[in-house]
């Protein structure tokens, strides 16, 4: 018998190193998303007004403790790197994990392009303000991807140390931001008067088009079960990382929209590229510039730096089980880190960074996200149904099943209907790649496949098999 | 017997990874480039526009100003713009059969998969 893991070299029997704690999965779910606040979300206001952006920051909100209470439960019990892609391996079957495995590289890639579209976006502005203008944003934008490739490269624990750092700044610069405006720093007064005068400029219709991009003030939170092999103690770990997560986002949201519709006219707030920034310039404090231009910076490079993280390990789990060339299932003999899939992804997140427009980029990301969040309902629906309660243990049982899954379903409805409203043509090109990607898999890729090698989980028969 | 899958050599792993990629740069990247796909915002700017005449009041006009934009001319496209929410029943039925179809297909393709794995894994005399 001849197959590629039976002749593997040594380097690819090693395990990835457990050395997180519940910190480090806070600072990979807030790292990458928090740039959520700093740049994306606007595009929510830009679509429906800010009555419209602040409901789908609250909508997406429910969206999201749904996913997260979902996500608890079955990420406690599958602690296995690639996160909801082992899931779906174990609880659907293979072309959904290729598919998940797929929208987990797609978003975290798409997202990692929208960091460093970012980055070059600010200097270019902070260039601007400085007198010299026309700043050429490419070399930026690559020396980001490549530094932080590079840095994930090296090790893991270095990697989410240096997020769990500069997360932890990001997160106090928006706080700061809000406490200053509220003691009066502002040069400029906040003005709300919006709210009044064009409520709704889109009506009612607004409201449903703004969750398109509110899902941005959260998108990636789900991240924090990729790093399940790393985890030290993962039922522990992951649902109280992930739920504080989901509470720091939330608070950080409120914050961000009030300032920033306080501060910015909604209709240069619907399409700027740096919002937060943008606020802080308003206020006139440079002291505030500057904290907010090191806030966007760090949110975007540790969202970024998250971002790599888990595609990678999405990447490297379909790599170790053939559902893409077994090469990228290695495992670097040094560092231990999943070094040909991080390469590998890099040229992808360039080629989109330096010839895509933000919202583009943003929208796939929020796409392939989308068509995650969808699996996970009818995922933890087969869940219980093959392994009821009490056939498995498991680190984490979510109340009140099945509401959080219909409602997360629903939401996920209006979130197609939202996007469909203004970016219908990504839509159809999302869907016809993952649709065409489905059947290369199902009737090429997939006899390269070992059957029962798939199933790693020491669990019962699933019920109905 | 377990299935035994056949080997594949590098030719064919350089293969599949390129088919990959020429999908994700096609379908995504190339509707982009060639601007087939893209926000469906037009701006409508009105003639002489001022401040006022663009819906700002005082304290907006000095936001717009510590943003660098002092020239009401010059927010005219921003303030203007517009998403077009029209839209038949026809495209968005569309759009709800190639989602649904989509997951439809997965997760029946997944389950023929799926049982193949189950029998192999749970069945002794197949492991």
């Amino acid at each position: 018998m001849a197959n590629v893991t039976a002749t593997a070299p040594a380097t690819e029997r090693l395990q990835l190193l457990r050395v997180l704690g519940p910190a480090h999965i806070w600072a990979l779910g807030v790292g990458i998303v928090l740039v959520g606040e700093y740049m994306g979300w606007n595009f929510s206001v830009g679509k429906g007004g800010m009555i419209a952006g602040l409901a789908a920051c609250w909508v997406a909100g429910l969206l999201y403790t749904c996913v997260a209470m979902i996500d608890s439960e079955v990420t406690s019990t599958i602690a296995a790197a690639g996160g909801q892609y082992a899931q779906a391996k174990h609880i659907v079957g293979p072309l959904m994990a290729f598919n998940v495995g797929l929208f987990l590289v797609m978003a975290y890639t798409m997202l990692e392009a929208a960091n460093a579209i970012t980055v070059g976006y600010l200097l270019d502005t902070v260039a601007g303000m400085m007198g010299h203008t026309g700043l050429n944003q490419k070399p930026f934008i690559i020396l980001s991807i490549m530094f932080l490739a590079w840095l994930n490269f090296r090790g893991v624990l270095a990697t989410l140390t240096f997020n769990l750092v500069i997360t932890a700044i990001a997160f106090l610069a928006i706080i700061a931001l809000f406490i200053s405006v509220q003691l009066g720093v502002s040069a400029v007064p906040m003005d709300f008067s919006a709210i009044t005068t064009a409520p709704l400029p889109y009506g009612w219709i607004g409201i449903v088009a703004a969750l398109h991009f509110g899902l941005w003030y959260y998108l990636g939170i789900e991240g924090t079960c990729q790093a399940a092999e790393e985890v030290r103690s993962p039922a522990r770990s992951l649902p109280y990382g992930t739920m504080a997560g989901i509470m720091t986002l939330l608070i950080a949201a409120t914050m961000t929209w009030y300032v920033c519709s306080g501060l910015l006219p909604w209709e240069y707030l619907g399409q700027a590229g740096t919002p937060l920034f943008d606020a802080a310039r308003v206020t006139g404090s440079a002291g505030l510039m500057v904290l907010l231009f090191v806030g966007t910076m760090f949110s975007t490079l540790a969202s970024a730096n998250g971002c790599i993280n888990d595609a990678s390990r999405a990447w490297f789990s379909m790599g170790r089980d053939r559902y893409l060339p077994s090469w990228f299932g290695a495992v670097h003999p040094v560092y231990r880190t999943p070094y040909r899939s991080i390469v590998f992804l890099v040229p992808i997140a360039l080629i989109f960074a330096l010839g895509a427009p933000l919202d583009q980029v943003v929208t796939f990301s929020i796409l392939s996200g989308l068509l995650g969040y969808t699996f996970m309902t009818f995922n933890m629906v087969m869940f219980r149904r093959k392994w009821p309660l009490d056939t498995i243990k498991r680190g984490y049982v979510h109340p009140l099943h099945p509401l959080p899954v219909i409602v997360l379903l629903t939401l996920c409805a209006a979130a197609y209907f939202a996007v469909f409203l203004g970016y219908g043509t990504q839509l159809s090109a999302m869907m016809c790649f993952y649709i065409v990607a489905s059947l290369w898999f199902h009737f090429r890729r997939y006899r390269f496949v070992r059957r029962g090698d798939q199933f790693t989980m020491p669990w019962p028969k699933p019920a109905g098999y | 017997m377990a299935y035994q899958p056949p080997k594949q050599g590098l030719v064919g792993q350089v293969f599949d990874v390129i088919t990959l990629l020429v999908l994700t740069v096609g379908a995504l990247y190339l509707p982009l480039y060639l601007g087939f796909a893209g926000a469906a915002k037009t701006p409508n700017p009105i003639p002489n526009p001022t401040w006022e005449a663009l819906g700002q009041n005082a304290t907006e006009a000095k936001q717009w100003a510590a943003i660098g934009i002092t020239d009401p001319a010059a927010a005219n496209d921003i303030i203007t713009a517009r998403f077009d929410y029209s839209f038949s029943w026809a495209p968005l039925i569309v759009m709800a059969v190639l989602v649904i179809g989509y997951f439809v297909l997965v997760v029946r393709l997944s389950d023929r998969e799926y049982r193949e794995v189950i029998e192999e894994r749970f069945d002794p005399k197949r492991r």
